[in-house]
């Protein structure tokens, strides 16, 4: 079953396509990653999914209903151009923002409390916005997006800002949230980030989808045969000239071939001439170079 | 609407429990009451320096009787001018007042002369004259053999008594309203005050509104707000928040400027208008001015307090409603630079002030058209129609003003609204009014 189902939506502003005829599902309980440079369209489409803008046609369905406005209190979004009353002190701003999430203030109390607890700032209820450093800030603000225990979190830019650590940290909350059978939307720019978390992946350009589907099997499938080798001995300059050899140096060889099977011919080949294997693995494209590859591919 | 409630909850115990509001809620009517009493010490100054004056009275026309007054103190003299200078050293004096006898007793001009060192502020030498010419006017009824009390029956006191072309006798209720006098001036005092009110109200409030919506904006907590609840919600939540803010300063204010202004009066033991008022009018009879102080009473117990307090509050949420929903408008398409806020701000203010302007000219004729006209339009109504509303405008013109507006604050929340949801998303630049217009007209 599905927590979100993207049906064909469009939205135009102005001057442009923001969203163009994006679909997508996503099972519930997974950790969906949105992933596309600056300005290609993926904080339009969450706004669209957050209700906060409509889409001009398509559909959108939210755990199986049609999204309607009392969606948003079983969504928690942490915007990329995210703040906090200044003024406010940490505790008030919490309760604000989860009763306006619908929760009642006994209920909006304990869990705050118990949030505060996870991450050691209980004391921290009196404390003034203001008073805090950035990074106790985001510490509050991803608190303020996940109190009201939402069936699916929206983080757009979550680790924009944030130290090592409190990465770390908010990594594992995610993680926790998803065991817990929450689902998770992680919107970023930065492919390596999405590649630890997300087990789902949606590429968005110029507000279309590219790509969309397992991480896992979209790098099989735009996977390029490409070798590593780590040996020691040498290798006879003749089994080099059947391939090409795009790095060598120190006992290492990465070498380009048309097809798996030839990497193992390669390999039975050198350790037939007496070269020891020490080390044999295919390298998958980075999902860096997959997007590179997808939008050059395009324009090409 | 439990979430409207929360929100116009936020945004006024935001403000009640800051310090400044505090501040200014509680020193305002303190600073308004000093500034009365020290107004009311500056007008009932008369200077403390007083004068010793030598009067050599040619003529006698003064038969050695001037009361002393104005710091004046009057003796007569025998001798001539030339001996009293001579003998300065002996006598004290500040100056010699030298009354020439009347060249002929119908001649209407006179001229005294006043030696001295120092020169005569403008009030002495006024007072100086006053008091002489009404001692050579004795002199010249005793030297004509008129009768004093027949002379003044010659004066005849005029008033001009407004009075209705059509009187409805079977209503004894509109009896009260038969005005008087004075009431135009009462009229005027009451509705200039109205309309000022309303002019800070909508103004202060107003931008107070636009900041919000603009600090939200620069916070960037607008888009975590507005995941949780409609825009237009956080927009009218403000709104009325604030709105609520102002209300609970002007009634605070309305108890206590009152209050201050009568513990100081106890305080300093005299009244600052009775003071004012006395100096306005020098030459008003006491018993005038009970009188006066009589009808000023019975003038306001007159005022159709019943329709002026109503009328008022409804012009009171009408105007803050237009105006903050359109400042609200504005504020959310104001970029991060609050410095551009002004060349947006101006097609709001231009308005407010020029109300303010036709509403002291509608405060002089209240009843033109000018005035009638802008007390009708909706976006002047708020501020001149509470200034005509003293003077008993005709009911169609209220009504229709009333409605109005109703119908002009509901149009501008709306468009503000329309604004406001996509302006509040705008980071970076401020909107352009091609581009707040085209807010406007798009579906969302």
């Amino acid at each position: 079953m599905s927590i979100l189902e993207v049906k064909d939506v469009v939205k135009k502003y102005q001057n442009h396509i923001a969203v163009d005829h994006v679909s997508f599902d996503m099972a519930r309980g997974s950790i969906l990653g949105f992933l596309g440079p600056n300005g290609a369209g993926k904080t339009s489409l969450i706004r669209i999914i957050t209700t906060i803008t409509q889409a001009d046609s398509g559909a959108v369905f939210f755990d199986g209903e049609p999204l309607n406005l009392s969606h948003p209190e079983r969504i928690g979004y942490l915007p990329e151009e995210r703040g906090l009353y200044k003024k406010m002190k940490v505790g008030e701003q919490l309760t604000y923002l989860a009763r306006l999430k619908g929760l009642k203030p006994d209920e909006a109390k304990r869990e705050i409390g118990n949030w505060l607890e996870s991450f050691g700032i209980s004391d921290w209820w009196n404390k003034k916005i203001e008073e805090l450093s950035k990074g106790m800030q985001q510490k509050v603000q991803f608190v303020s997006t996940v109190v009201h225990r939402p069936k699916l979190i929206i983080l757009d830019e979550p680790f924009s800002g944030l130290d090592p650590i409190n990465t770390k940290l908010i990594k594992s909350q995610i993680r926790m949230l998803n065991d817990e059978g929450t689902s998770v939307i992680f919107s970023t720019h930065r492919m390596e980030q999405v590649e630890e978390i997300c087990e789902h992946i949606i590429l968005i350009n110029n507000g279309k989808s590219i790509l969309n589907g397992q991480v896992a099997r979209i790098k099989e499938l735009y996977k390029d045969h490409i070798f590593r080798f780590k040996y020691e001995g040498d290798i006879d300059p003749y089994l080099l000239d059947q391939v090409e050899v795009r790095e060598k140096q120190n006992g290492t060889i990465v070498v380009h071939v048309p097809t798996t099977g030839e990497a193992n011919t390669l390999m039975k080949a050198m350790m037939d001439r007496g070269v020891v294997i020490k080390h044999f693995e295919e390298m998958l494209p980075t999902l860096n170079d997959i997007f590179i590859k997808k939008v050059t591919e395009k324009d090409g | 609407m439990d979430k409207l409630w929360l929100i116009i909850r936020r945004e006024y115990l935001v403000r009640v429990k800051k310090k400044s509001f505090i501040l200014t809620t509680l020193l305002a009517p303190l600073a308004i009451a000093l500034l009365m009493v020290v107004v009311g010490l500056i007008f009932s100054y008369q200077g403390d320096e007083s004068k010793e004056i030598v009067i050599i009275d040619q003529g006698n026309m003064l038969e050695k009787r001037l009361k002393d007054e104005h710091n004046f103190y009057f003796r007569f003299s025998d001798r001539t001018l030339e001996e009293l200078i001579d003998n300065r050293s002996q006598e004290s004096f500040d100056g010699i007042l030298v009354i020439p006898p009347l060249r002929d007793i119908v001649s209407k001009k006179h001229t005294i002369f006043y030696y001295s060192d120092t020169n005569l502020d403008l009030d002495g030498s006024d007072a100086i004259q006053r008091l002489i010419r009404d001692k050579i006017r004795d002199f010249k009824i005793r030297e004509m053999n008129l009768d004093s009390e027949q002379l003044d029956n010659l004066n005849t006191q005029v008033t001009l008594d407004p009075e209705p072309l059509v009187r409805d006798d079977s209503d004894e209720e509109t009896a009260g309203d038969n005005p008087s006098p004075f009431t135009s001036v009462i009229a005027a005092g009451l509705g200039g005050l109205m309309g000022f009110a309303m002019y800070m109200i909508v103004f202060i409030n107003g931008m107070m509104v636009m900041r919000s919506v603009m600090e939200e904006k620069m916070n960037r907590v607008v888009e975590v707000m507005i995941s949780s609840v409609r825009p237009f919600y956080l927009m009218m939540g403000k709104i009325i928040g604030v709105g609520a803010v102002g209300l609970t300063q002007i009634i605070i204010w309305a108890i206590l400027i009152p209050l201050i202004a009568s513990g100081a009066n106890l305080i300093f033991g005299f009244d600052t208008q009775q003071v004012m008022l006395d100096e306005a009018s020098a030459e008003i009879h006491p018993d005038d001015l009970e009188m006066m102080a009589a009808q000023v009473m019975t003038e306001l117990k007159a005022i159709n307090w019943w329709l002026i307090v109503p009328c008022f509050i409804i012009f009171f949420f009408g105007g803050y409603i237009v105006y903050a929903s359109l400042f609200a408008g504005i504020g959310s398409a104001i970029g991060d630079d609050l410095a551009e806020s002004q060349a947006l701000t101006l097609p709001l203010t231009i308005p407010v002030i020029l109300a303010l302007y036709i509403m002291f000219a509608a405060l002089r004729v209240p009843n033109s058209s000018m005035a009638v006209w802008a007390s009708i339009f909706p976006f002047f109504s708020p501020i001149v129609m509470p200034a005509r509303l003293a003077f008993g405008p005709p009911a169609w013109q209220i009504i229709l003003s009333i409605v109005l507006l109703i119908a002009a604050a509901i149009f501008c929340v709306w468009i503000s609204g329309r604004i406001y949801r996509t302006g509040i998303l705008m980071y970076g630049k401020k909107g352009t009014f091609k581009e707040i217009w085209k807010w406007m007209i798009s579906k969302q």
